[in-house]
């Protein structure tokens, strides 16, 4: 593939008309930080914990990395959860980036709300790299309820 | 043209039990751009790493994807093989298919779609890599030590015996610290003075070492190798290099009497010009400006000035700023002791007789107030009861602070004991929460002082302190017996709490590095890097951190030292090259992504035309101090600011990659 049209195919990636996805096996995205959430990821395949396999890891520096166009960029996508995890307040590894994050966060959840995603879709957590349980835990819990919610809310994104 | 190899890794049956792996090469090689996919049982045993390579070469590839587990465990193995066959080692992605899939997944169909889709974002994402190129700063063979306590002096001795030159900067008239105020040390009772002044006078004369006292660190900028300090020099009104210390001006000053000696924890009095302690490092007195008669009453006395034999006093020298270049730092600014007021139920400072345990050391002291002999502040008499209160301020977060101070179990416990040896038939009591006495030969210690010394420990607080018929009544309880107790004692000592020194937290602020909600300094990691700070290239070591005792600070010196004599071993510092990157054509300079870095990496750049005039003001990215963690980026409005390796346009190729 040419270079150029590497770069024409990322400039029009808002313009994909994507399918609604079946909302009995939705597909979740999460965007996690590389050191604490990710490690927790990887800690609960070392220690063999099963969890549900819709969710798509996207791994990042930092939460405060995240930009919460990825999260709208999800839902167009066909995304029907997204889940932001990091470092639990007061370990970052970057010091203050997940404090960015929770605060763009709590605003950023009303413009999602505005934009007609049901707010239930979206998820923010904590998960330190000691935590492969927790981060089981919250992937089946998310999993289960985003399952259990109505499929259409994301449409906003789908119509065109 | 985008010429990407995707590499499958069975990993034994790790992968290949769960994951079909055949079925995710044939989906790779269906994605353009994907020249080459292959799979093989392990990548990254060496078959597997040379035919990565093979293919590397024979496919001109120009960028790869290993499907494998994850990239915190082989992702540096593969880049450093792409590395060998001449490919940027950042054009290496790893789909993490065995901790985030294999291993956690047991449906085999969707395990292997989950698979597909995470090696597909990957092959998006390795499309869009950038070259990567590690950042060398270079490093100026210099190092700075703020504080000349026992941590401060150990560092600058290391650092300065390794070949390496140090300046060494302390508030205070001479170094020494606190350390210097100590009398006799636990558990070994060797005298404070007699092994802390040799290191003081070493230090001093060291060829490497340049020694600013009665200095305060008044900026500092720059980053790793590269640091700015300014260095206040107080104006002393002696001129160092014609001084003997001979004593003839403190002997003239009239003002003895009212300024109280802070050596001597406010026990003794000093002179307005004066050196703290016999043993100074430096013995050049400093005159107090604000208590000096010359300075408060126009310029009348200077009995000083007539006194001195080699005419070193001016009144006239003024506050001097100094400034060095250097390549690393030591913070190791050390603590103070807590203020006792908040205990107004113990008298302390109402009643003369109640002392803190810094006190008590000045007491002991061969050279304190009483010279070594022990005497009650109030009558100089000898007193035959002390009772000894722990944990005052420490443990008690309603009053105090929650944590633990360290020391003061063990210094209590050489209180008690040096009491005894010095005043035979006296009796000592303690007042203790716990016994925290973990280091070698500490416990016997205090065993040793309740058997053989006879003191007597009371598990339990205390309420009140009174004064009646001269004696103090101590109130307290005992918590093993379950009795309430009153002792009538002639002393009483407080274990005062130990905090961060004040204006630590400034220091702090100008460092670039973190501290805790009490004002300690935070490690890098309280594990794995507890000499470092946040900060690349500043070093932590001492009380500064937290409470330790003279051991663990000498140990933190010396780690602080060794790091920093690894740095300079070479003759630059490499950097990750996974930093941020302005677009200088877009910014608009508003400087939000300043606001939002935690390391102080990003700058003012003025862009100025061949006459010099300026044609625009853009953000410039440190280097040296960036860490890559990409706050900036979605600070910036102009989308003018980028983190190598995880640009936005990557990011948004991997969500659409994940497209249904």
């Amino acid at each position: 593939m040419e270079d150029k049209d590497v770069k024409k195919e990322s400039q029009n990636h808002t313009d994909v008309k994507i399918e609604s996805g079946n909302s009995g096996d939705p597909r979740i995205i999460a965007f996690v930080c590389n050191w604490c959430t990710y490690s927790g990821a990887d800690l609960a395949g070392t220690s063999r914990m099963k969890y549900s396999d819709n969710v798509r890891v996207i791994k990042l520096p930092c939460t405060g990395r995240i930009d919460p166009l990825f999260i709208v960029e999800a839902f167009k996508k066909g995304a029907k959860g997204v889940l932001v995890s990091g470092c639990h307040p007061g370990d970052c590894h970057y010091t203050s980036g997940n404090y960015h994050s929770r605060r763009k966060y709590a605003t950023f959840r009303d413009l999602l709300g505005y934009l007609g995603v049901d707010l239930d879709r979206v998820e923010f957590s904590w998960v330190s790299a000691s935590e492969g349980n927790k981060w089981v835990s919250i992937i089946n819990e998310f999993t289960d309820k985003i399952k259990s919610l109505p499929g259409k809310s994301t449409d906003i994104f789908t119509k065109k | 043209m985008a010429r990407i190899g995707v590499f499958v890794c069975w990993c034994g049956s790790n992968i290949a039990g769960t994951v079909d792996v055949e079925k995710v090469r044939e989906e790779a090689a269906k994605i353009p751009g994907v020249v080459s996919a292959l799979d093989y049982k392990y990548m990254c045993s060496d078959p597997g790493q040379n035919s990565l390579r093979n293919i590397i070469k024979e496919k001109n590839l120009t960028g790869i994807v290993l499907a494998a587990c994850s990239p915190h465990m082989h992702e540096n193995t593969f880049r450093k093989a792409a590395a060998k066959e001449g490919l940027n080692p950042y054009f290496v992605e790893i789909a993490n298919i065995r901790e985030q899939v294999s291993w956690v997944h047991e449906d085999k169909e969707r395990a292997t779609a989950k698979a597909v889709d995470l090696m597909k974002m990957m092959v998006e994402k390795v499309k869009r890599d950038k070259p990567i190129e590690d950042v060398r700063v270079p490093l100026n063979k210099k190092a700075l030590v703020i504080g000349g306590g026992i941590a401060g002096i150990q560092a600058a001795l290391d650092i300065a015996n390794g070949g390496v030159e140090v300046i060494l900067v302390e508030k205070e008239p001479s170094i020494g610290g606190k350390m210097i105020q100590l009398d006799e040390t636990f558990p070994t009772l060797d005298c404070s003075s007699c092994i802390m002044t040799p290191k003081m006078v070493e230090a001093n004369q060291h060829p490497n070492i340049k020694l600013y006292t009665y200095s305060e660190v008044e900026d500092i900028s720059g980053y790793i190798g590269n640091f700015k300090v300014k260095i206040k020099k107080k104006a002393r009104s002696v001129v160092e290099k014609d001084c003997t210390g001979c004593g003839e001006c403190w002997n003239a000053c009239p003002m003895h009497k009212n300024i109280k000696s802070e050596f001597n924890v406010n026990l003794s009095e000093r002179t307005a010009i004066y050196v703290p302690f016999p043993q100074a490092v430096p013995l050049v007195p400093v005159l107090d400006r604000s208590v000096c008669l010359h300075f408060k009453k126009g310029g009348k006395c200077q009995k000083c000035y007539d006194a001195c034999g080699p005419k070193c006093i001016n009144f006239d020298l003024q506050d001097e700023i100094i400034e060095e270049t250097v390549g690393a730092i030591v913070a190791s600014t050390g603590y103070d002791l807590m203020d006792t007021s908040m205990y107004g139920e113990y008298g302390y400072g109402k009643y003369k007789d109640v002392i803190s345990g810094l006190q008590f050391e000045r007491i002991l002291s061969a050279s304190g107030p009483t010279e070594g002999v022990i005497k009650r502040p109030s009558d100089g008499k000898t007193p035959q009861t002390i009772v000894f209160v722990q944990c005052v301020g420490s443990r008690d977060p309603e009053k105090g602070v929650p944590y633990c101070s360290k020391v003061c179990c063990m210094y209590t416990a050489k209180h008690a004991k040096l009491f005894a040896h010095k005043v035979h038939g006296s009796q000592s009591y303690v007042f203790y929460i716990d016994i925290r006495s973990t280091s070698k030969g500490y416990e016997e210690f205090v065993r040793s002082t309740m058997e053989q010394d006879g003191a007597i420990y009371l598990r339990g607080r205390v309420s009140k302190i009174y004064e009646d018929e001269g004696k103090l009544i101590v109130k307290g309880a005992d918590t093993l017996s379950g009795n309430q107790v009153e002792i009538a004692a002639d002393m009483v000592v407080l274990a005062t709490g130990v905090i961060p020194k004040k204006g630590s937290d400034k220091l702090a602020q100008m460092l670039g590095i973190s501290y805790d909600k009490y004002g300690f300094f935070t490690e890098s990691h309280p594990k794995l890097r507890p000499a470092e700070s946040s900060t690349a290239g500043i070093f932590l070591a001492g009380m500064a951190q937290g409470p330790r005792d003279i051991p663990e600070s000498v140990v933190s010196g010396s780690a602080a030292a060794s790091k920093i004599l690894g740095l300079f071993s070479k003759n630059e510092y490499e950097v990750e090259g996974t930093i941020a990157g302005v677009n200088e054509a877009t910014c608009v300079a508003c400087f939000y992504c300043q606001r939002v870095c935690a390391y102080n990496a990003i700058s003012r750049k003025e862009i100025k035309d061949r006459s010099g005039k300026l044609v625009k003001v853009v953000a410039n990215v440190n280097p040296g101090l960036c860490t890559g963690c990409g706050a900036c980026v979605n600070a910036c409005f102009s989308k003018s600011i980028d983190v190598k390796g995880f640009m936005d346009d990557q990011i948004y190729a991997e969500i659409k990659a994940l497209a249904i």
